[in-house]
């Protein structure tokens, strides 16, 4: 195997806030790791440094054995890392289409003409079909502000996939979705991410996801790595049930198994 | 696109036309507001961006200066030339400064641009070569060797502004519909989007203060030599304060948007001075505050009601 | 030397000036979120309020010295009635728009104050220089001042304190600092918002009107003055940061200054300096001086 994305000893602080501490994670391609951590263990600054949103206060970051530190997410992003939003990241007052078609006119133009059409026929038959592939086509008209949540991820997930990733880091995908329809969710891009071949990085609360998805899991606390391997090994690491899941939910995950 | 393009230029010949006949002061009014419509228009392109600029007085004036102060320099009339430069000498310095505007978003690009609008306005104030706070006059302007005079006098600058007016619609209805004009909207509704789908806000920022900036250069420079009088004035902050104010008047919706903003701007100034000379600011202060309370979207939207059925 | 101390002395007088301004601007945005343009009417209501004021007083043939209590009761009876009539009547159906939009709605504020101004009193200039003369002359350093000028700095370093005292060290004042900080929060653990906006906005109106009753002595009053002030008022509190206080002393400081040594040194680069020195703080620091640059977080 071959690491895709490691990073090694990252760190960030805000002020006297420790967000990230000495974090090594290793990615290799083709996996689906799962990560877990209670609410400001770290998760989405871990992501942030990742794609250049933030600076890490130390650390490396190497992607494919070259360091992508300091440079800004666009080009993390070219280079291959994308990802989703814990809260979906999407243009609201505008229609799906349109948050579509503005994700590909950007991607397909290094520089923006100013001129020439989007919305061509073309155009909108590309974004239809990836609508489609996500099946949220009907909701193509609307507006995102009057989405339900679960579209708003998934659009906001499809557009992290348009540039066919190599990784994709996704933060919550299922945060404030019904339990019912985690699933199918989850399903729609599981879908998607074996299609392109791309590792996914996917933060998660709900064990039953994680049991089903990942091949691996990491958990975080206080900004540090807690525990990292095989979903089973973290789920029962001492450690883990104390401080991350707690000793309830250790008795939910063996019944999730089972019925999985 | 070829549609609407037509209908701009058709309506442009029919504004040419219709000069033709109309008493003096209505082509001088016109012409003054389609040079500040240009100017608008510019606005226009930022405020989809979710960023009001206080300033465009700077090259709204710089413009003007430029063709004043060229006309003599180089002792040209011709029209055509001078406005060339206005627009060359506002794109430059919008390059300079546009670079550290870039940064700023909401209140601070607005006074960020006040701020800069007001240093050309204290410079101008101050300097005599230029007659100081009183301005000086333009030179009737030369287009191909001819100078309009009497009745026919204010039609050139009229022709001038038409056809910049139909230039710079086509180019704006336009722009509107292509991926940098989305990216406007884009850049308004999440910047943090915009930059991880790949596109530098920035950049999108800085290349629509260059367009607007030069769209204000350019009704500048048409308003030096219609008006044949240019003044500080066109630098101060009230001066912008009126292009917000059309932006929100005509509504910026769409390219039609400014120009009506403006034309109704002037006739209202107009016809408020004549009516009651001591309250006409207070009649469009009220204004506005009727088109933010119950217009939000300007005065085009009424028409797209009508139009297309849209709703408020 | 004798250039130096002038210098210092017009640029400190010229800031405590300018620190009344703006000290009302800065309030009522950083409570309200509302850059107010109507600031400088305020400015020219207190202005007009109080030279006339001391008209009428000082041609009825009472005591010179309660001209300056007519200069404080114009700011106060002028800066409340405006103050309540535009945040009661208007500016509470405008709450919650857009920061820009609040910023036109106030510019629509100004022009219609302009013209109720000018309606109240005429275009004429008004004067009222006893308050100013009366007070006579100080000799420092072979320079004269005038003691009105004097007593400005005072006036204006006593409100300083008024407000520091009254945000830091009460209880109404602790709670207005809650809403600065994070008005959703406060709204949430049951401090009534809606009062406080209002008592905000007629604070800051007061002082605004109280920079134009102390400054109409010392000038001829006349239509126009409110536009000028507004945007001096605005560098002031842009370099400083929005919302501070703290940051409107500072940059009243290095405005008066900045301008104080141009007019000495320069005289043509008057204005220039002022949004020089804006771009410039502005350039380094964009929140100005005094604001945390906050990162939004995702
Ligand atoms: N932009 C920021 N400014 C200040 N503190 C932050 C910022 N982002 C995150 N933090 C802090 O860092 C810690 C980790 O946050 P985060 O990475 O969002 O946690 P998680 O995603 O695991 O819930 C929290 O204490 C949070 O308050
Ligand atoms: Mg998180």
């Amino acid at each position: 195997m071959s690491a895709l994305l490691e990073t090694r000893s990252l760190a960030r602080n805000f002020g006297a806030v420790t967000a990230a501490a000495d974090i090594d994670v290793t990615i290799n391609a083709g996996e689906i790791v799962g990560v877990i951590g209670s609410n400001g263990a770290g998760k989405t600054t871990f992501i942030n440094m990742v794609t250049g949103y933030l600076a890490p206060s130390s650390g490396e970051i190497l992607f494919k054995g070259k360091s992508i530190v300091g440079k800004n997410p666009r080009q993390v992003m070219r280079a291959g890392i994308c990802r989703s939003f814990q809260v979906a990241q999407l243009f609201p007052e505008l229609t799906v289409l349109d948050n579509v078609l503005i994700a590909y006119g950007i991607m397909k133009h290094k520089i923006l003409p100013l001129m020439s059409p989007l919305a061509t026929k073309a155009n909108i038959q590309q974004a239809e079909q990836l609508l489609e592939e996500y099946g949220i086509t009907s909701y193509m008209a609307e507006t995102v502000v009057t989405l339900p949540q679960g579209v708003r991820k998934l659009l906001d997930i499809a557009l992290a996939m348009l540039r066919k990733p190599e990784i994709l880091l996704l933060d919550e995908p299922t945060s404030g979705v019904a339990i019912d329809d985690k699933f199918d969710l989850m399903d729609t891009v599981m879908r998607a991410v074996r299609k392109s071949g791309a590792a996914v990085l996917f933060v998660e609360h709900d064990m039953e996801v994680i049991a089903r998805y990942s091949t691996r899991l990491i958990a975080f606390y206080d900004g540090r790595v807690l525990a990292d391997g095989a979903v089973s090994d973290v789920m029962n690491d001492e450690k883990v049930k104390e401080l991350v899941t707690g000793h309830h939910l250790d008795i939910d995950y063996e019944q999730e198994v089972q019925h999985a | 696109m070829k549609y609407a393009t037509t209908m701009i230029i058709g309506a442009g010949i029919a504004l040419l036309a219709a000069g033709l006949f109309m008493p003096g002061w209505l082509t001088f009014l016109l012409t003054l507001a389609f040079a500040k419509g240009l100017v608008v228009m510019g606005l226009l392109l930022l405020m989809r961006a979710g960023l009001v600029s206080f300033g465009q007085g700077l090259y709204y004036c710089l413009g003007a200066y430029c063709v004043g102060i060229a006309g003599d320099y180089f002792e040209t009339q011709n029209a055509l030339l001078l406005i060339l430069l206005a627009v060359v000498v506002c794109v430059a310095l919008a390059a300079v400064i546009g670079l550290l505007l870039c940064r700023y978003r909401d209140i601070f690009f607005a006074m960020f641009s006040m701020a800069f609008s007001m240093i050309l306005y204290g410079v101008l104030v101050k300097s005599s070569a230029f007659g100081s706070s009183d301005g000086f006059n333009v030179k009737p302007p030369l287009l191909f060797g001819w100078t309009p005079t009497g009745e026919s006098g204010p039609f050139l600058a009229y022709g001038l502004a038409v056809v910049a007016l139909v230039g710079v619609g086509i180019f704006v209805w336009r722009y509107l519909r292509s991926p940098m004009g989305y990216a406007g909207e884009a850049v308004r509704e999440n910047e943090i989007r915009v930059e991880y789908l790949g596109a530098s806000v920035r950049r999108i920022i800085y290349t629509k203060y260059l367009l607007a900036a030069a769209m204000a250069g350019l009704g500048g420079g048409i308003t030096a030599l219609a008006a044949g009088h240019i003044d500080p004035e066109m630098a101060y902050w009230t001066t912008s304060g009126e292009f917000v104010f059309i932006a929100l008047m005509g509504g910026v919706g769409h390219a039609a948007g400014p120009v009506i903003g403006a034309v109704l701007f002037e006739l209202l100034r107009t016809y408020a001075f004549q009516i009651s000379p001591y309250t006409w600011q207070m009649i469009l202060g009220i204004s506005l505050l009727v088109i933010i309370l119950y217009l939000p979207k300007g005065v085009w939207s009424l028409v797209e009601r009508v139009t297309k059925g849209k709703p408020l | 030397m004798k250039l130096v101390i002038a210098m210092l002395m017009d640029g400190v007088i010229y800031a405590s000036w300018l620190f009344v301004i703006a000290a009302g601007l800065t309030l009522i945005y950083g409570v309200m979120r509302i850059l107010n343009m109507a600031h400088g009417s305020f400015y020219a209501i207190g202005a007009y309020g109080g030279a006339s004021l001391v008209g009428f007083y000082l041609a009825g043939g009472y005591p010179p010295w309660g001209a300056y209590f007519m200069l404080l009761g114009a700011a106060l009876i002028g800066g409340t009635i405006v103050g309540l009539l535009i945040e009661r009547g208007l500016l509470r159906m405008m709450y919650g728009r857009d920061e820009v939009v609040m910023i036109l709605v106030t510019y629509a504020i100004l022009l219609i104050l302009e013209d109720v101004i000018k309606l109240i009193w005429g275009v004429d200039a008004y004067f009222a220089y006893q308050p100013y003369t009366l007070l006579g002359r100080t000799k420092l350093a072979g320079l004269s001042f005038a003691n009105y000028d004097i007593l400005l700095i005072f006036v204006s370093a006593l409100i300083c304190f008024v407000l520091w005292w009254g945000l830091n060290r009460t209880r109404k004042g602790k709670l207005l600092q809650a809403v600065i900080h994070d008005r959703d929060t406060a709204a949430f653990l049951g401090i009534n918002v809606t009062r406080m906006f209002t008592v905000t906005f007629v604070i800051g109106a007061v002082l605004g009107a109280l920079a134009g009753a102390l400054t109409a002595p010392g000038i001829s009053v006349m239509p126009g003055i409110g536009v000028e002030v507004i945007i001096l008022a605005f560098a002031v509190v842009v370099i400083g940061g929005l919302g501070s206080v703290g940051g409107a002393l500072l940059g009243a400081l290095i405005v008066g200054l900045a301008r104080s040594a141009a007019v000495h040194l320069y005289p043509d680069a008057e204005l220039f300096v002022i949004y020089g020195v804006m771009g410039l703080v502005l350039a380094f620091r964009p929140q100005g001086l005094f604001a945390i640059a906050t990162a939004r977080k995702i």
